[in-house]
């Protein structure tokens, strides 16, 4: 798993990427009640903000963190947005985007580097 | 930047996990580590406590309650002589324009009356009454007395368990009560929808009552996010939000805590600042007025959005004052003010947010009918 300075995680399989918000991310928005996704199909660039996240305290946008296509929304977290806090590394994944260029991937963090980041 | 005040219970808010941040000058919980969702829904099943500490507690004084009482009606449009001894009443100061300078709380104690005004308008309030004031009245501003409020079904239980003379209070009484040995100022009140009570707690004795209060497994603390989800359900007003010296109280809708004798017609009309425009706004109507707001979808819309008569409008025709989710009506909620056309319940009107006009239906306050116990 790869991860952003937007606390965003990553998970790469070939040119298929998933794409979440870490655990530090959901427990400081507080109790997510909102969540709109991209539609499939949409070309995004790094840094678009695709994602609008509504807590209990505020409205956040997440961004694309690199260029490519989404071709996949998790629909489940726009019915039930309370699953982004509960499980924000599995079941609450935001979109799936099929990326331009897998090199720009060697850029993110690791897990050990994030956690150092956020600490 | 000025430095921020801490709250005489600062250290037992970080102790349980506070998370502090800037509130009207003060460091204060704006939620603990449940969340502002589960301390709403915890407030409502259960009981709450809130330190509301950064509020002004000021005491009026004269030869008598009825000098003070008058004098006082000079800056409010609200039956303050009128009041029975240990009860309490909501009020507002107006300005000459007829807008709100500050809403409040203040209570007939028999020889004195008591106030309650909110942190952020407390010194303009202060200067108000003083220059408002005669010479023969007095004031006095508590500063050794921390506030609680603990709001809920079960508040009544869990006060009582420190002094059963509680559980005799109804809605609005005043008392002054011994708890966890202290003398308190307890008024049953508060600011949720709620039956509850407010405790005016000299400074000293504050955490040995919050820690008796929170010992009770009913008793959780709540932060100022949940206190506003809560007020925001209960279609109560926040001031500089929901009120402020650009609104009347007639278009915030509070003709009710305008009793009649102060109205035309009344023993003693009008004679507070701003009559003209209020007797007049009572007798024939505002121009808008105060609403609820529910947004048809499932986004919040917050306060500053701007609402309009139809999705191709271009003129906005009012804007949102208060708004958020509502965890007891598991959707969003807001107030905001529109023109009296468009004021009836059923009326859908559009907000607009990032940049997509989303239909809102007017409807009734409040969003959760309120439990007090009258």
């Amino acid at each position: 798993m790869k991860f952003t300075e937007d606390h965003e995680w990553l998970q790469v399989d070939g040119d298929l990427v998933v794409v979440g918000i870490t655990e530090h991310a959901s427990t400081s928005l507080g109790d997510v009640v909102f969540v709109e996704l991209p539609e499939v199909g949409t070309k995004v660039a790094k840094g678009d903000e695709i994602v609008v996240i509504e807590s209990v305290k505020a409205a956040s946008d997440i961004v694309a963190p690199v260029d490519g296509e989404i071709v996949e929304v998790n629909e489940a977290i726009v019915d039930e947005p309370g699953k982004v806090n509960e499980d924000p590394l599995g079941e609450a994944w935001f979109f799936k985007m099929k990326i331009d260029d897998v090199a720009v991937l060697d850029d993110f963090m690791t897990e050990d580097e994030y956690k150092a980041m956020v600490e | 930047m000025s430095d921020l005040i801490s709250l005489p219970l600062d250290a037992l808010h970080r102790e349980l996990g506070g998370k502090m941040v800037p509130f009207a000058g003060y460091d204060m919980p704006v939620q603990y580590p449940a969340g502002v969702m589960k301390e709403h829904l915890h407030t409502r099943a259960h009981a709450g406590l809130f330190d509301v500490s950064h509020m002004g507690q000021v005491i009026l004084r004269a030869a008598d309650f009825e000098t003070a009482a008058l004098a006082l009606e000079k800056l409010v449009p609200v039956n303050v002589a009128g009041l029975a001894e240990n009860r309490q009443r909501y009020g507002f100061f107006t300005n000459d324009e007829g807008g709100i300078l500050d809403d409040l709380m203040f209570a007939n104690r028999g020889d004195h009356i008591f106030m309650v005004v909110n942190a952020a308008c407390k010194d303009a309030d202060i200067a108000h009454l003083r220059a408002g004031l005669p010479s023969d009245v007095t004031l006095e501003v508590i500063a050794d007395r921390a506030l609680l409020a603990l709001q809920g079904p079960e508040a009544e239980a869990v006060l009582a368990a420190l002094n059963p003379a509680v559980a005799e209070m109804k809605f609005m009484d005043v008392a002054t009560v011994e708890l966890a040995g202290a003398e308190c100022w307890v008024s049953r009140s508060g600011y949720t929808g709620e039956d509850g009570y407010e405790i005016s707690v000299p400074v000293a004795a504050a955490e040995a009552l919050a820690r008796a209060l929170l010992a009770d497994d009913r008793v959780m603390p709540i932060g100022l996010g949940a206190r506003d989800s809560l007020r925001l359900e209960g279609g109560l007003c926040l001031y500089g939000h929901d009120i402020d010296t650009t609104t009347s109280p007639v278009e915030a809708g509070l003709n009710w805590a305008i009793q009649k004798v102060r109205r035309s017609g009344g023993a003693r009309e009008g004679g507070f600042p701003g009559a003209d425009h209020i007797l007049s706004e009572l007798h024939n109507g505002a121009e808008r007025a105060r609403v609820g707001l529910k947004p048809q979808g499932r986004a919040p819309m917050r306060e500053g959005v701007e609402l309009f008569a139809g999705e191709e409008k271009e003129t906005p025709i009012g804007t949102i004052t208060s708004g958020g989710f509502g965890p007891s009506v598991e959707g969003p909620v807001a107030m905001g003010y529109v023109p009296i056309d468009l004021a009836a319940p059923g009326t859908v009107i559009y907000g607009e947010v990032r940049g997509k006009r989303l239909p809102v239906e007017v409807v009734s306050l409040p969003f959760v009918p309120a439990r007090f116990k009258r």
